[in-house]
């Protein structure tokens, strides 16, 4: 048995951590988040309320719960986006390399790359209404060139090897090929990217809805949790890091799972190490 | 050469149709009408009409096009429906906070990564490597809006030593760049730790060349083979971070500029947002992503010049 990289496994408990915050939050919460009580407003932390309360007396271990929620949501649909476009764009293009399919894929994505994505993700949102649809759609759609990118990178060294000849002379089509011995050979790389797409969307989202364009009240996120909260840093500083913090334990959980995983799957790198 | 950058020149016009069209497809086309978008759900019919009058909504779809390309070509950015002032004089009024904080940035960010991955290249495998790969994770996985606010959390609130936000005006100039200290910090930290990675990276790759053996074999040591003939080589790939980066200082301005609450084209596109001033949004988002392509643009000759080899695919 190979000892696993140690990233690999801290990153593996904080995101499954991350992960079961969320879901246990699907059904449970300590405190209903949607009720407002002015009474219990700005608590601090009690054998109530463990985190305390914010500024309309919601029970901030709660909101924390439901914005994990909320955030993995987001950039899990946005991720699936991204590889459901992306990966089948990426495999006809290596499929067909120098074809004027190939060559429309690969400018097209050359042309999303340079633009500011952020940029464009506030216009979309912006010009569709805030919601947090718009914020995964705005999010998505730049996964898109990201996965056609690697999946056509990945797909194209394997092209040329000896057991795609050996399929095609067996009979098989060009998108048989592609999803019966490419897609098995690339699926290292791509979950690697999966987790990198993942971390940041999570800081897409938590910037989108910081600036009023993500998930929209009551749903609680950690990024609006922020924005709420910026206004009595001056007071009531707790209620400003706590969702910060969430943020940054997350997405450096899914980077050190996503370089662990890079260090575990690729075989080079793993031969360098035995 | 000449031919490079004509074709470069030719594919940076083709991004920035393409781009101009997105630009104007996501505000014009797709769907709704823009003058009910923008007076909401009370406006009567008369006012109504007369906001599409004024933004030439009357026109077909392609005149409308063409009008707004050839406005923003002769410096005609429209009109602000809300500030009832000519774009362009909104824009020239904000880049002096916009241009300067991210070049601002930039340089933090350089003068930060340059050491940092250069001193964790040579200490491979050690402590301080592990230090500096350590320290950039947490770098990377920090929303700079959030660093921001931790920011202003200590400097300002906390020991005082700067203002919590605001402009004061390039008249003083030592305020200014004091006003643009946090807000450059904050945007800085993620893109120089990612720098400092990608500077790590590219110097290891070149550590391992032939001429470095060669270098230190005819008695140079590792420092002096490291700073003459590694460094030079390990540029382009930083280069092209550096490049893309201003792409994401641009972006991020959007958010830290609403922090810290500084009248930059960030602010006045999220103000447009709200405001609904479409005029506003559009040619604002338009001119960021003509500056983005052009950066683009020019570092890819920038490259051309450092590395020849690249003329030639």
């Amino acid at each position: 048995m190979r000892r696993l990289p140690k990233a690999l496994v801290i990153g593996a408990v904080i995101s499954a951590a991350f992960l079961a915050i969320a879901l246990v939050s699907l059904v449970w919460t300590p405190h209903p988040v949607t009720g407002v009580s002015i009474s219990e407003r700005l608590q601090p932390p009690s054998a109530a309320y463990v985190l305390g309360t914010d500024q309309l007396g919601r029970d901030l271990a709660s909101m924390l719960m439901i914005g994990a929620q909320t955030s993995i949501a987001v950039a899990l649909i946005a991720v699936g986006i991204g590889i459901g476009l992306g990966v089948p764009l990426g495999l006809a293009a290596a499929a067909n390399r120098g074809s004027l399919l190939d060559e429309i894929i690969m400018r097209g994505n050359d042309l999303i790359f340079a633009f500011p994505s952020l940029v464009i993700a506030i216009l979309i949102t912006a010009r569709y209404g805030p919601s947090a649809t718009n914020a995964i759609l705005a999010i998505g759609i730049f996964n898109i060139p990201v996965f056609a990118r690697v999946a056509r990178g990945g797909a194209l060294p394997l092209w040329t090897l000896d057991y795609i000849l050996a399929a095609r002379t067996a009979g098989k089509g060009r998108a048989r090929i592609s999803v019966e011995h490419i897609l098995p050979n690339i699926m290292n790389l791509l979950i690697v990217q999966a987790t990198i797409q993942f971390s940041l969307g999570i800081l897409a989202e938590a910037a989108l809805s910081y600036v009023g364009l993500g998930a929209q009240p009551p749903t609680p996120s950690w990024g609006r949790m922020l924005a709420e909260a910026q206004t009595m840093i001056y007071t009531h500083p707790m209620l400003a890091i706590l969702p910060g913090l969430a943020i940054v334990v997350m997405v450096l959980g899914l980077n050190l799972l996503g370089d662990g995983l890079r260090d575990a799957l690729d075989p080079r790198l793993r031969r360098r190490l035995a | 050469m000449l031919r490079y950058i004509a074709i470069r020149a030719l594919s940076l016009s083709l991004s920035l149709v393409v781009a101009s069209v997105v630009i104007f497809a996501l505000i014009e086309v797709i769907p709704g009408d823009p003058a009910s978008f923008m007076l909401g759900l009370n406006a009567t019919d008369e006012t109504l009409a007369a906001l599409r009058t004024e933004l030439g909504l009357d026109g077909s779809k392609l005149e409308r096009y063409f009008a707004w390309i050839g406005g923003m070509l002769t410096g005609d950015f429209g009109t602000s429906y809300t500030y009832r002032v000519p774009v362009a004089e909104l824009v020239l009024d904000r880049i002096w906070v916009s241009l300067p904080l991210a070049i601002y940035a930039l340089t933090l960010s350089t003068l930060i990564a340059f050491p940092v991955g250069i001193l964790a290249a040579a200490n491979r495998g050690g402590a301080l490597d592990y230090g500096v790969m350590g320290g950039t994770q947490l770098g990377i996985a920090i929303p700079n809006f959030w660093f921001a606010m931790l920011l202003v959390l200590l400097f300002a609130v906390t020991l005082q030593w700067f203002s919590a936000g605001g402009f004061p005006g390039w008249e003083n100039p030592g305020a200014a760049i004091k006003s643009l200290t946090l807000p450059a910090i904050a945007l800085a930290l993620p893109q120089a730790s990612i720098l400092a990675r990608v500077m790590r990276s590219a110097l290891l790759e070149t550590l391992g060349q032939d001429y470095i053996r060669t270098a230190r074999a005819k008695g140079l040591t590792r420092r002096q083979a490291v700073l003459r003939h590694a460094l030079k080589n390990a540029l382009i790939p930083v280069l092209t971070i550096i490049g893309l980066q201003f792409s994401f200082l641009l972006a991020g301005a959007i958010i830290i500029e609403n922090v810290f609450f500084l009248p930059g084209l960030g602010r006045l596109i999220f103000q447009g947002i709200t405001q609904r001033d479409l005029v506003v949004v559009e040619s604002v988002t338009m001119l960021l992503v003509f500056a983005v392509i052009v950066v683009t643009f020019l570092v890819d000759i920038a490259y051309a010049i450092v590395d020849p080899r690249l003329r030639r695919r």
